[in-house]
């Protein structure tokens, strides 16, 4: 069986299958319907300083090959997470990664450095703790911060500095495809010192109900993911991978083993698995079996064998 | 993978599925999350439990999108993924019970009366009535209002319990006609999923309590903890 080991800033993977921000709730869920120590890693719901509530009216619409979200960041805090959430994360395996978001500079850097006291102390203790940080400055269904830090890359740098700063973990900066230049964006990331960049987050779009004659959500936009964005988010990826000399998490619409090794031969070190959760509950697990069949029949031993391949 | 056994329209855009296996495991206002196609749509459509036999599943669901759309297209002997049950259904609640159902709000509503000690039984419908025969064997009264409100037909105060499943105005006004009274009102909400496990948070409704899934704290809430301003807002 071909080796699907990755490694990011020096934490082992065991196969480069990780569960994109708020695809996968903490995983406890998903637990439910299969085993998720089979997982590369997971990355949790995105996590902000003070608890929040999330969007009014309508969250989902479906699109042609895809999906619009507008949760807004909806999550129980950072402090609840590490009081409740870790005591499942403490059981499992997999690479853990804390999705980190914020409305400005503080709140990030104040939950970085809880996550990294948190992480500090359980280590202490032998227990297993966030592996981690995948700071999220593209989410584009808040009003305030999230995207708004992920469009211009000299805003962005200013928080990914201050982060840097605060966090000992290894640091993951999740990129937006709606940056203005998206290679200057992960050029910077790792200029500040970032470990890692995971792309891309949801598209910017939008729906309108004609019998209404507005947006269908509350926030006007709301992020597409799904199929339809695939050829997009690769192109991005092939684009950052190729400038940078750190890992990238690609994702974008990956739906079968078949598009994981699109991503990794475009120079991707792991990648994530968003929407697909949604179409297929065990979709880790059977993207897992897919992916060891697909390098048998494809004659790949190793996927250093192809990282990058297609450049 | 489980075999559709029979799959009929009931009358204009009103299907009955049945699929074959074994759901004794399912709960009264539980769903299950439907699919019979590949990545389009992409998202599986969550269905309330009709009926439930010895070897076989039934779904009574309304034509409104492309995935029921793509439901009603399957026949007999064709496959389709059920996932679930899914959700917390309704409470096993006895005394004077009502149970109220608007539309295809009604659905979930058998399953639920064949569990029950025979309960009194109110369905409306906008302009035709179906399947209201097979509500008869397990209802102490039942009363079927075409056209007007079927909340009309009855008393709340007469009652030790109300669930209700139908749109969500009518919801709304059987919640405000309970109001005061000792009824305990459960309702059904229905909301667009997208997991319909818990994870991906998209079907938030406001509850007194703050937000609230309706897949997994759901579909079935106590009347009085709904904030039926935030909830009409949702």
């Amino acid at each position: 069986m071909g080796s699907l080991a990755c490694n990011i800033a020096g934490i082992p993977f065991i196969n480069p299958i990780v569960m994109a921000s708020g695809t996968f709730g903490f995983g406890q869920e998903y637990a439910k319907q299969y085993d998720i120590n089979k997982l590369g890693g997971i990355s949790s719901k995105g996590l902000t300083l003070e608890p929040r509530a999330g969007n009014s009216g309508t969250r989902v619409w479906e699109t042609a090959g895809g999906m619009m979200n507008s949760v807004g960041l909806e999550n129980p805090g950072i402090d609840a997470f590490l009081t409740e959430e870790m005591k499942f994360w403490e059981t499992i395996e997999p690479v853990k990664i804390v999705n980190l978001g914020g409305s400005n500079i503080e709140e990030y850097v104040l939950g970085a450095l809880k996550i990294t006291k948190d992480t500090g102390e359980r280590r202490k203790d032998h227990l297993r703790a966030v592996d981690m940080i995948e700071l999220n400055i593209s989410c584009p269904n808040v009003k305030e911060g999230g995207m708004a830090f992920g469009i211009k890359t000299n805003v962005a740098r200013e928080v990914i500095r201050e982060v840097r700063q605060a966090t000992s973990l290894p640091l993951a900066v999740k990129l937006s495809p709606n940056a203005e230049n998206i290679v200057e964006m992960a050029v910077m990331c790792e200029q500040e010192g970032a470990d890692c960049v995971s792309l891309v987050n949801t598209f910017s779009g939008m729906k309108i109900d004609i019998h209404n004659r507005r947006s269908v959500f509350s926030n006007i936009y709301a992020g597409l993911s799904g199929p339809a964005i695939k050829p997009i988010a690769l192109r991005m990826v092939h684009q950052v991978a190729r400038q940078l000399s750190i890992p990238v998490m690609g994702m974008g619409g990956i739906t079968s083993a078949a598009d994981i090794i699109e991503f990794i031969m475009a120079g991707a070190e792991v990648v994530q698995v968003g929407t697909y959760n949604f179409m297929n509950l065990r979709a880790g697990e059977e993207l897992l079996a897919g992916l060891q069949s697909l390098m048998l029949q494809e004659n790949i031993s190793s996927l250093d064998e192809i990282r990058g391949i297609s450049y | 993978m489980y075999t559709i056994l029979s799959n009929e329209r009931i009358c204009a855009g009103i299907y009955l599925m049945t699929v074959e296996g074994q759901f004794q495991e399912a709960c009264m206002g539980q769903f299950y999350m439907l699919r019979a196609w590949n990545d389009v749509p992409v998202l599986s459509r969550p269905i309330s439990i009709y009926n439930v036999e010895n070897n076989s599943i039934q779904f009574l669901y309304k034509m409104a999108g492309e995935g029921t759309r793509l439901l009603a297209k399957l026949h007999e002997g064709d496959s389709i993924q059920l996932e679930g049950p899914l959700g917390h259904g309704f409470p096993d609640v006895k005394g004077r019970v009502a149970l109220i159902g608007g539309g295809i709000g009604m659905a979930p509503l058998l399953y639920t009366a064949k569990q029950l000690d025979k309960p009194d039984i109110y369905l409306g419908f906008q302009d035709q009535s179906y399947l209201t025969e097979a509500f008869e064997p397990y209802s102490n009264k039942l009363v079927v209002q075409i056209g007007g409100s079927v909340l009309d037909d009855l008393d709340p105060s007469s009652y030790e319990y109300a669930l209700v499943c139908g749109p969500l105005g009518m919801m709304k006004e059987a919640a405000l006609r309970a109001e005061g009274l000792n009824t305990k009102m459960y309702v059904s909400l229905e909301k667009r999923m997208a997991c319909g496990i818990g994870a991906c948070y998209v079907c938030s409704v406001l509850n007194k309590n703050g937000h609230r899934k309706v897949c997994t704290d759901g579909p079935v809430f106590l009347a009085e903890e709904v904030d039926w301003h935030g909830q009409l807002s949702l």
